[in-house]
């Protein structure tokens, strides 16, 4: 690209212009990824920072006996294998509904993304006060009752508690898939539909045989991302159930803040976070050969 | 054949309006009860009613900026955000125009550490990083809002993408007429760049203005609380009043919002670029 006698200073350059990040990502990145490994093997205790002893693999063996350490990775699995699919399933119905070149399509675009424009705290306490289980006091009460239902115990029941925040998550989450899904609508050919109804196919038959194959791969990115993105809750259940009631709504990354931040076992901590680590990154690496794969 | 388009376009209108109306409903049930005195915020939420105030009035909202420092709750969120963003667009831009156009030993190391890092959980690792803040003497101070966060792989990756477009035809000449790399860099490539630029703008600040866990952990106090501490904290204060918890609510939002009227291009452009090209 450049004339040799630039190369040097094409190569000092670099090295200049990679500097500033390449030391931040190492010492904010790397680093305490090495250490979390590190304090994974230790008996650090926050109470006692100096004392730090190397313990092996005690934190481990603590860890797969820990009962509370295995409801958190059922009660995070369950949230990911529900919100995912559920999720997609709304995004995918909206962007349907929008992808129209009729006028006005912009407004509803924004009524369906304007959960995104709050922030997830914001959703999640304004959900607490709707989940109320009083009809007298919580509107979604109220509408099941006016509809002849039941109220519900929605955050108070540890039966329905995470079915709840899996609501919430996907109602507050769909507006951002929908808008990539809008994007991968939009690179479907309209021939491809045309060719489709010429050989006689109609709505929902196009939809299976050109919409959903054209989307095949928008679809995968969108489901990985919203895997990992699942995978880390911990707003919602500290905003509004503390990770309860029952246990019912501890996550794995509650249950590392739980432990390192109020119970102050460092060490203890960082084996779970090792753990979470290590499932986060093989669920990664497991969708991206899946992907590439097909 | 017009019959059929006219059903078709009533049926699109009205089943959108219905739908966005009931998606929306809970932002509207919260601005709704912002507006009203506490009394009539639970009265009939089982009537249409509650979604209107009978005499919509600011009360709640000069009550949220009188119980708590609202102002500085959001100003310190803007600066931390933007400082950020600031940092975010220098760092990491110079480091993905570095993979982009330049030639040097341990490119294609940094170029896969980049990418393979993209989907690093940041949570596994909180721990140590709040160590290492408190080794540094940053535990409530900006820096420990700041700095672990200004180098991103997926910034670097979306520069040295962007990057990699401009030709390279571009660049001689600008060395031709003498500029430097650092020279081509500030004033040939980063003007014609305003489209990248804006996209990580508007990413960073949705991502980090809800921020949550990383606060909750490096602040205390109200000194340097962020906004999204500050009505978590407000909705667990006594006295419990609604009004004012969906005030403070609607407030935060605010910023947002407005970001959002501005940039919205760039964030659709953004995400979508992002699912697309994988």
């Amino acid at each position: 690209m450049q004339k040799s006698v630039n190369k040097a200073s094409e190569r000092k350059a670099a090295y200049i212009f990679i500097l500033p990040a390449v030391v931040l990502l190492a010492a904010f990145l790397i680093y305490p990824s090495l250490q979390t490994i590190r304090y994974a093997f230790t008996d650090y205790n926050i109470m006692r920072p100096d004392r730090i002893v190397f313990c092996g693999l005690n934190n481990f063996v603590e860890l797969f006996q820990d009962a509370d350490f295995w409801i958190a990775v059922k009660n995070t699995l369950y949230f990911t294998v529900l919100v995912v699919p559920f999720q997609t399933v709304i995004a995918l119905a909206l962007a349907l509904l929008i992808s129209s070149r009729r006028r006005g399509v912009s407004i509803f675009r924004a009524a369906y993304f304007s959960p995104q424009v709050t922030s997830m705290v914001v959703v999640a306490i304004l959900w607490t006060v709707m989940y109320n289980s009083s009809p007298d006091s919580g509107l979604l009460n109220a509408l099941l009752v006016n509809l002849g239902l039941e109220p519900c115990g929605f955050l108070n029941d540890p039966d329905t508690a995470m079915n709840s925040i899996i609501f919430m998550s996907a109602w507050q989450g769909a507006g951002y898939q929908m808008m990539i899904f809008l994007a991968g609508l939009q690179g479907i050919s309209p021939e491809q539909y045309e060719a489709a109804s010429i050989d006689g196919a109609g709505k929902i038959a196009s939809f299976f045989y050109v919409t959903l194959p054209g989307l095949k791969n928008v679809i995968q990115y969108v489901v990985m991302i919203t895997v990992i993105q699942a995978m880390k809750l911990f707003t919602q259940p500290y905003v509004m159930t503390k990770g309860g009631p029952q246990n019912s709504t501890r996550t794995l990354v509650y249950y590392i803040y739980e432990q390192g931040f109020q119970k102050r076992n460092f060490g203890y901590a960082c084996a779970v976070a090792a753990i979470f680590f290590v499932i986060v990154i093989s669920l990664s690496l497991g969708m991206k050969k899946i992907i590439k794969a097909d | 054949m017009t019959k059929k388009k006219t059903l078709g376009n009533v049926a699109f209108y009205l089943g959108n309006t219905l739908i966005a109306l009931i998606f929306v409903s809970p932002l509207i049930w919260m601005i709704s009860s912002s507006l009203k005195p506490e009394a009539e915020i639970f009265k009939g939420l089982n009537t249409l009613a509650t979604f209107i105030p009978k005499a919509a009035s600011l009360n709640n909202y000069v009550e949220v900026f009188e119980r708590i420092n609202m102002w500085k709750f959001i100003g310190n969120s803007l600066f931390y955000v933007l400082v950020i963003i600031l940092l975010d667009l220098l760092v990491n831009s110079i480091c993905g125009y570095a993979l982009a156009k330049f030639e040097f030993k341990g490119k294609g190391l940094l170029l896969t550490l980049v990418i393979s890092l993209m989907v690093f959980p940041a949570e596994a690792i909180m721990l140590p990083m709040y160590r290492e803040m408190a080794d540094l003497g940053w535990i409530n101070s900006w820096a420990s809002l700041i700095v672990p966060f200004v180098a991103k792989c997926f910034s670097i990756y979306m520069f040295r993408q962007f990057f990699m477009d401009i030709p390279d035809e571009l660049l001689e000449a600008a060395a031709i007429d003498g500029c430097g790399p650092v020279r081509t860099f500030f004033k040939v490539v980063m003007p014609i760049s305003g489209t990248v630029y804006a996209t990580i703008f508007i990413l960073d600040f949705v991502a980090h203005w809800n921020d949550f866990m990383w606060p909750l952990l490096v602040v205390t106090g109200e000194e340097k609380r962020t906004i999204q501490l500050a009505i978590q904290t407000f909705f667990g204060s006594k006295p419990i009043n609604y009004g004012p918890i969906m005030a403070s609510l609607t407030i935060s939002a605010i910023p947002m919002l407005i970001m959002f009227i501005f940039l919205q291009k760039y964030y659709v452009e953004g995400i979508a670029s992002t699912g697309i090209k994988g």
